[in-house]
C-alpha cells in the first residue's frame, strides 16, 4: 500500500480501495436515522415519509460514488459552468418559480421540482474553490481578489433573499465567507469586514427584513411571551424535546409530536421527535454522528494537496455543519426559527440529493487527495 | 501552513459549537426535563366532565313518574367553530335551525367562555344525528352528543307534585359550590324547577365525575382513559307515596273542570293521589317552552299553573260540620237524642241566618243535623260550644296548619277566632262568626289538602301527617286523644248521610263495590250571593251565574266506612255546588278502594306490574 501513498488511483477498483469508509458508514447511519423518525413521524407507517427517504437516499447514495470517481480536473473544469447554471436557475425560479409557503423556492422541471438556491450552494463553493485554485495566494487579500469572490456571493444571495429565503441567505454568505476565509484573506481584513458586517446587519434587520421574519428573530428572545402566535413552535419543540428527558419516551411514543402539537414536524422540526423519542441520550448520539463526520472532512481536506480539493472539501462540510446548527439551536429554541431542514434527516428531496452529491466530492477528495490539478488561467487569465 | 491552522480553527469553532448544544440539548432534557414533562402532559391531557344521571322518580309501586331518555344533540364550542353565524349556517345544511334558535346560540356565545359548549338543539331523530355525524369534518366545532333528557311519561296528571327541570339560571348557580357550578353550566344540564324536583334536587342530583382524555393539538379527543377518571355519582332515586293508576285516573275523572282532588290513606298519611286540573305538559318546560305556550297558560281563567290541591284554599263550607259535630259530642253540649227544631233560619239580633234548606228540616238531632247537613242545628252547637273550643277542635283537625308534605307551595289557610279576627280586621268576634265558622263559611279557608287531612284524622281518630314520600319505618301515627264516642259517632252520621236515604250524598248511590259502604260529607263555599234584583230578574240556579261567580262544590269522602282506609277530597272550583265534586270524588274512592291489595288478597303484585308497564 505505501506503494499507493503518494499517487492517485486512476482505475475504478483502485479508487473504491481508496473509498472513505468510516465517512459512508456515518452517512448511511444518518440516513437510516431518519428514515426510522419519519416512519415514527407517518404513525408508524411507511408513507408519505418514510419510504421515500429511503429511496431517494439510495439514489443520492448511488449518484454520492459516481460523483467521488470523477478527477479534481473534471470539476475544476466544470466549476464556472455550474455556477452559471445554477445562477439561470436562480432567476428562473424568481420568474417563473412554485410558490410554497409564502416564497418562491421550487423551479417545476416537469417530474422533478428543484430548489435552485440548494444547487447553488454547491455551485458557489465550486466557482470559489476554482477562483482561489488559480489565484496566487499573494493576490488573495488584494481588491481584485476581494472583488470576484464578493460578486460570486453576493449575486445569488441577493436573489434567494428576494424569494425570500432569509435562512438559505444567510447560509451561502457563512459558506462563501468560510471559504474565502480558508483561502487565506488576511486578518487585516478580516476584521474591519466583520465590524462592517455587524455593522451592515443591524442596519439590515432595522430596514432589510420582512416583518414575519423580523418577528421570528424576536420571538425566538420570548417565545414564551405569545404561546399561541410567533412563538408557538418554539414552545411546543421545547416541550416535546424537554419531556422526552434523559432516555426519551420511545420510539413511536412521542406524544408531543404523534398528536399534531408540533408543526412541520416532518421536516424542520425532526430533531425535536428524535430527541422526545430517545431523549437526551439519542440526541447526543445523533449530534456525535455530526460531529465525526466534520471531524472525518476537516481531516480529509488538510490531506488534500490541491487549493481546489481543499476548499471544495471545507466549503461543503461548512454548509453542512451549519446546516447541522442551525437547525437543531432552532428547534432547541437558541436560534430563530428560519426554515433549514436537518441535513440526511429531514424529509426533503432536493436537500438529502445536494448533501450527498456534496459528499460525493468529499469522498472524491479524499480520494484524489495526492492529485495536484495544474492551477488555470483563472478569470484574469 | 496557513490553511492547515484555519481549517482546524474553524474546526474548532464547529467543537464549540457542538458542545454548546450537547450542553441546551442537556439542560432542556435532564435540567429541565420534569417541567417539560408537566407541560407537555398539559398539552396532552385534559379532564371532561362527565354528568351524573339524574335520579328517577318513582310511584309506590315503582312505575316511573320521573324518567331520562337518550337524546342526540349538536353542542358548539365557540372556541373551535371560527365565525359562529357562518358555522351555524354550515349545520343548517344537515337541520333545520330556526331564527329563534340562532339567537339563542349567538346570545349564548356571546355571554359565555368559548370553550364553553352550547347546546344547539336537543332530541334530533335519528337520520339528523347520523348526517351530522357523518359530516363532523366539515361541521368545525360543532359536537354531536349523546345526552339524557328528562321525561314525564304521565305528562299534565304529575305535573304539579313532580314538578319539572329547565336549564339553571343565573338565580339557581348562586348558592352552589364551585364545583356544583362547573356541573350546572355543562351543557344540556338541568335542574329542579318546581315540585319533587326542586324540593328534592340534592338527591336527584348526584355529582359530576371526570373523564381523562387525550386530546390533540385542535383539541379532537384522540383517546379516553376511563380507569384513570372518576365516574359520576348518579343521582339517588326519590320514590312516592303517590300511585300512578289513581293518580292518572282522578286526573281524566276531573275531566275539563278547574278542580283539584286529593286521595291519603287515612292511616299512615300516605298521599295516594294528589291532583290539580286542569295541568300542563311538563315536557314542554324541559327544552324551553315557547312565550306562546307559556302565554297560553298563564291567561288561562281555570289557572293550569296553579296547584290547587296544595296552593288553593277555599272556605270548607258544611264538610266542616264533621269537625264541630265531634267537637260538640266531645264537649257535651247536648244531651243524648237532644233535638233542635229547624224552621229554615234563626234570628240572631238584626240578622237572620238561614239554613241551606230554605223549607227547613223540622226536629233533627246530631245525627239527623250532620246527615242532612242542617245548619240551624250548628247554630245551636256554635252558640253553646262558643268560638274558643270550635277553633281549638279545628285545628286538631288540621285547618290553618301549614303541613310539610316535602314540596313547598302548601298554603295555610285560616282557622279564624277572635285573636285572628282583631289581628286581621281589627274588630271583635260576634256570635255571628261563630255561626258562620261552625258550617265553613266566613273567614275560615282550607286547601284540598287540609280537607283530606280532616277527613282522615276524623275516619281513623289518628293525628296523620300528609307526607308524599314512601316510609315504610314510619311508626303509625299517634291517636288524637278524642273519646271514642266522639268519631264512632261522626262516622255513624257520616256513613248515614251517604248510605241512608235523606243523606246528602245517597243519591250518589254508594260506592258500588258490594259489602263496602262509604261515608261522605258534600260541602258548597258560596261565591257571590244571588241579589233580591237578581232573584227577581230570573237568576235562580248557580247555572244562570257566570262561571266565576258559582260557588265551589266540595265533597269529603272515605271507605270502608266500618274501617276507614282511604279518604278522597274532591274541590270543584264555580261547580255551582257540591254535586259537581261528589261523582268524581266517588269514583275515585272506589278505584283506590278496589286497588287495595288488602281487599283483593294476592293481587298485590299484579298491581304493582300493571302500574310499572304504565297503564
Amino acid at each position: 500500500m505505501a506503494v499507493f501513498r503518494e499517487s492517485v488511483p486512476r482505475d475504478l477498483p483502485g479508487k473504491m480501495m481508496e473509498l472513505n469508509w468510516s465517512l459512508v458508514l456515518l452517512l448511511v447511519l444518518l440516513g437510516a436515522a431518519g428514515v426510522g423518525m419519519l416512519y415514527s413521524v407517518g404513525d408508524g407507517s411507511w408513507e408519505p415519509w418514510a419510504a421515500r427517504h429511503a429511496l431517494r437516499f439510495a439514489v443520492g447514495f448511488a449518484a454520492m460514488l459516481v460523483i467521488a470517481m470523477f478527477p479534481p480536473r473534471f470539476w475544476m473544469g466544470v466549476a464556472y459552468p455550474i455556477y452559471a447554471v445554477a445562477l439561470v436557475l436562480l432567476i428562473g425560479a424568481e420568474l417563473f418559480g412554485a410558490t410554497v409557503n409564502g416564497s418562491q423556492r421550487w423551479l417545476d422541471l416537469g417530474p422533478i421540482r428543484l430548489q435552485p438556491s440548494e444547487i447553488m450552494k454547491i455551485a458557489l463553493v465550486f466557482a470559489l474553490a476554482r477562483f482561489y485554485h488559480d489565484l496566487p495566494t499573494e493576490r488573495v487579500s488584494r481588491l481584485g481578489g476581494l472583488l470576484i469572490p464578493a460578486a460570486l456571493i453576493g449575486v445569488p444571495a441577493m436573489l434567494i433573499l428576494k424569494q425570500p429565503d432569509l435562512g438559505t441567505t444567510l447560509l451561502l454568505v457563512a459558506t462563501g465567507g468560510a471559504v474565502i476565509f480558508l483561502a487565506g484573506l488576511s486578518w487585516k481584513v478580516i476584521v474591519p469586514g466583520i465590524i462592517a458586517g455587524i455593522v451592515g446587519g443591524i442596519g439590515f434587520f432595522s430596514y432589510g427584513l420582512e416583518d414575519y421574519q423580523r418577528q421570528r428573530i424576536m420571538t425566538m428572545f420570548s417565545p414564551d411571551s405569545d404561546p399561541l402566535g410567533a412563538g408557538y413552535q418554539i414552545l411546543q419543540s421545547k416541550i416535546a424535546l424537554g419531556s422526552g428527558g434523559f432516555t426519551g419516551k420511545g420510539f413511536m411514543e412521542g406524544t408531543q409530536s404523534q398528536l399534531d402539537y408540533l408543526p412541520e414536524k416532518q421536516t424542520d422540526f425532526i430533531f425535536t421527535i428524535l430527541g422526545e423519542e430517545f431523549g437526551f441520550v439519542g440526541g447526543l448520539v445523533i449530534l456525535t454522528v455530526y460531529a465525526l463526520i466534520l471531524a472525518n472532512t476537516v481531516a480529509i481536506a488538510t490531506s488534500c494537496k490541491s487549493t481546489f480539493l481543499r476548499l471544495t472539501t471545507m466549503g461543503v462540510a461548512t454548509t453542512f455543519g451549519l446546516y447541522v446548527f442551525i437547525n437543531v439551536g432552532m428547534v432547541m429554541g437558541v436560534l430563530p426559527v428560519v426554515g433549514v431542514p436537518l441535513p440526511m434527516i429531514s424529509y426533503g428531496g432536493t436537500v438529502m440529493l445536494a448533501v450527498l452529491a456534496g459528499f460525493g466530492l468529499i469522498l472524491g477528495a479524499h480520494i484524489h487527495r495526492n492529485a495536484e490539478p495544474p492551477r488555470g488561467v483563472g478569470l484574469f487569465g | 501552513m496557513k490553511f492547515t491552522r484555519r481549517a482546524l480553527l474553524m474546526a474548532g469553532g464547529g467543537a464549540l459549537a457542538f458542545t454548546g448544544l450537547s450542553a441546551r440539548l442537556y439542560s432542556l432534557q435532564v435540567l429541565e426535563g420534569e417541567r417539560y414533562r408537566l407541560l407537555s402532559e398539559d398539552n396532552q391531557f385534559n379532564f371532561r366532565l362527565v354528568p351524573p344521571s339524574r335520579g328517577r322518580i318513582l310511584d309506590r309501586f315503582g312505575a316511573l313518574l320521573a324518567d331520562n331518555r337518550d337524546s342526540f344533540r349538536v353542542l358548539i364550542i365557540p372556541e373551535q367553530a371560527g365565525d359562529i353565524a357562518t358555522a351555524l349556517d354550515r349545520l343548517a345544511r344537515f337541520m333545520p335551525l330556526s331564527d329563534f334558535e340562532r339567537e339563542r346560540v349567538l346570545r349564548a356565545a356571546s355571554r359565555g367562555q368559548r370553550f364553553n359548549a352550547i347546546t344547539v338543539a336537543e332530541d334530533l331523530d335519528w337520520q339528523t344525528f347520523s348526517a351530522i355525524n357523518l359530516n363532523a369534518p366539515e361541521l368545525a366545532g360543532m359536537a354531536p352528543d349523546v345526552g339524557e333528557v328528562r321525561s314525564y311519561p304521565y305528562a299534565a296528571a304529575f305535573a304539579h307534585v313532580i314538578g319539572y327541570v329547565q336549564t339553571p339560571n343565573e338565580d339557581d348557580l348562586a348558592d352552589e359550590s364551585r364545583e356544583a357550578e362547573r356541573l350546572l353550566r355543562h351543557p344540556g344540564f338541568k335542574v329542579g324547577k318546581t315540585g319533587v324536583e326542586i324540593a328534592r334536587e340534592r338527591d336527584l342530583r348526584g355529582s359530576a365525575g371526570a373523564l381523562k382524555i387525550e386530546v390533540n393539538s385542535v383539541g379532537r379527543v384522540i383517546r379516553e382513559l376511563p380507569e384513570q377518571s372518576n365516574a359520576p355519582q348518579q343521582g339517588r332515586d326519590v320514590v312516592m307515596t303517590l300511585d300512578a293508576d289513581i293518580q292518572q285516573y282522578a286526573y281524566e275523572r276531573l275531566g275539563q273542570d278547574s278542580a283539584a282532588a286529593v286521595v291519603i290513606d287515612v292511616n299512615t298519611g300516605e298521599l295516594i293521589a294528589l291532583v290539580s286540573a286542569p295541568s300542563f305538559d311538563p315536557n314542554l318546560f324541559v327544552g324551553g317552552i315557547s312565550s306562546a305556550d307559556f302565554a297560553g297558560l298563564r291567561n288561562n281563567d281555570h289557572r293550569p299553573l296553579f296547584q290547587k290541591s296544595i296552593q288553593g284554599t277555599y272556605p270548607p263550607g258544611s264538610t266542616f260540620k264533621a269537625v264541630s259535630a265531634a267537637a260538640a259530642i266531645e264537649h257535651n253540649i247536648f244531651r243524648p237524642n237532644e233535638t233542635v227544631h229547624c224552621s229554615g233560619s234563626v234570628r240572631l239580633g238584626e240578622r237572620e241566618f238561614h239554613c241551606w234548606r230554605r223549607q227547613g228540616h223540622g226536629t233533627v238531632n246530631l245525627r239527623t243535623a250532620l246527615k242532612t247537613s242542617c245548619d240551624i242545628f250548628f247554630y245551636e252547637a256554635a252558640q253553646r260550644l262558643g268560638i274558643e273550643r270550635l277553633h281549638a277542635m279545628g285545628q286538631s283537625f288540621g285547618i290553618g296548619q301549614q303541613f310539610d308534605i316535602g314540596i313547598s307551595g302548601v298554603a295555610r289557610g285560616i282557622m279564624p277566632d277572635p285573636a285572628w279576627k282583631r289581628a286581621q280586621r281589627n274588630q271583635g268576634w260576634s256570635t255571628g262568626d261563630s255561626y258562620n265558622t261552625v258550617i265553613g263559611q266566613g273567614a275560615m279557608l282550607a286547601s284540598p289538602l287540609q280537607l283530606a287531612v280532616m277527613t282522615a284524622r276524623v275516619a281513623s281518630g289518628r293525628a296523620i301527617e300528609p307526607t308524599l314520600y314512601r316510609n315504610a319505618m314510619a311508626p303509625p301515627a299517634a291517636y288524637m286523644g278524642l273519646r271514642d264516642e266522639s268519631l264512632v259517632r261522626v262516622r255513624d252520621a257520616l256513613r248515614a248521610a251517604a248510605e241512608e236515604p235523606g243523606g246528602t250524598s245517597f243519591s250518589l248511590g254508594g260506592l258500588g263495590l258490594d259489602g263496602v259502604e262509604m261515608a261522605g260529607k258534600t260541602g258548597t263555599a258560596q261565591v257571590y250571593s244571588i241579589t233580591a234584583a237578581e232573584r227577581e230578574s230570573g237568576v235562580r240556579t248557580q247555572l244562570d251565574l257566570p262561571w266565576r261567580l258559582r260557588d265551589h262544590g266540595l265533597f269529603v269522602c272515605y271507605a270502608p266506612a266500618d274501617n276507614p282506609k282511604y279518604a278522597v277530597v274532591v274541590v270543584v272550583e264555580h261547580g255551582g255546588g257540591s254535586s259537581a265534586a261528589t261523582r268524581p270524588a266517588r269514583d275515585i274512592l272506589r278505584r283506590v278502594v278496589a286497588r287495595d291489595p288488602s281487599s283483593r288478597p294476592g293481587v298485590f303484585a299484579d298491581f304493582g306490574n300493571m302500574a310499572r308497564s304504565g297503564s
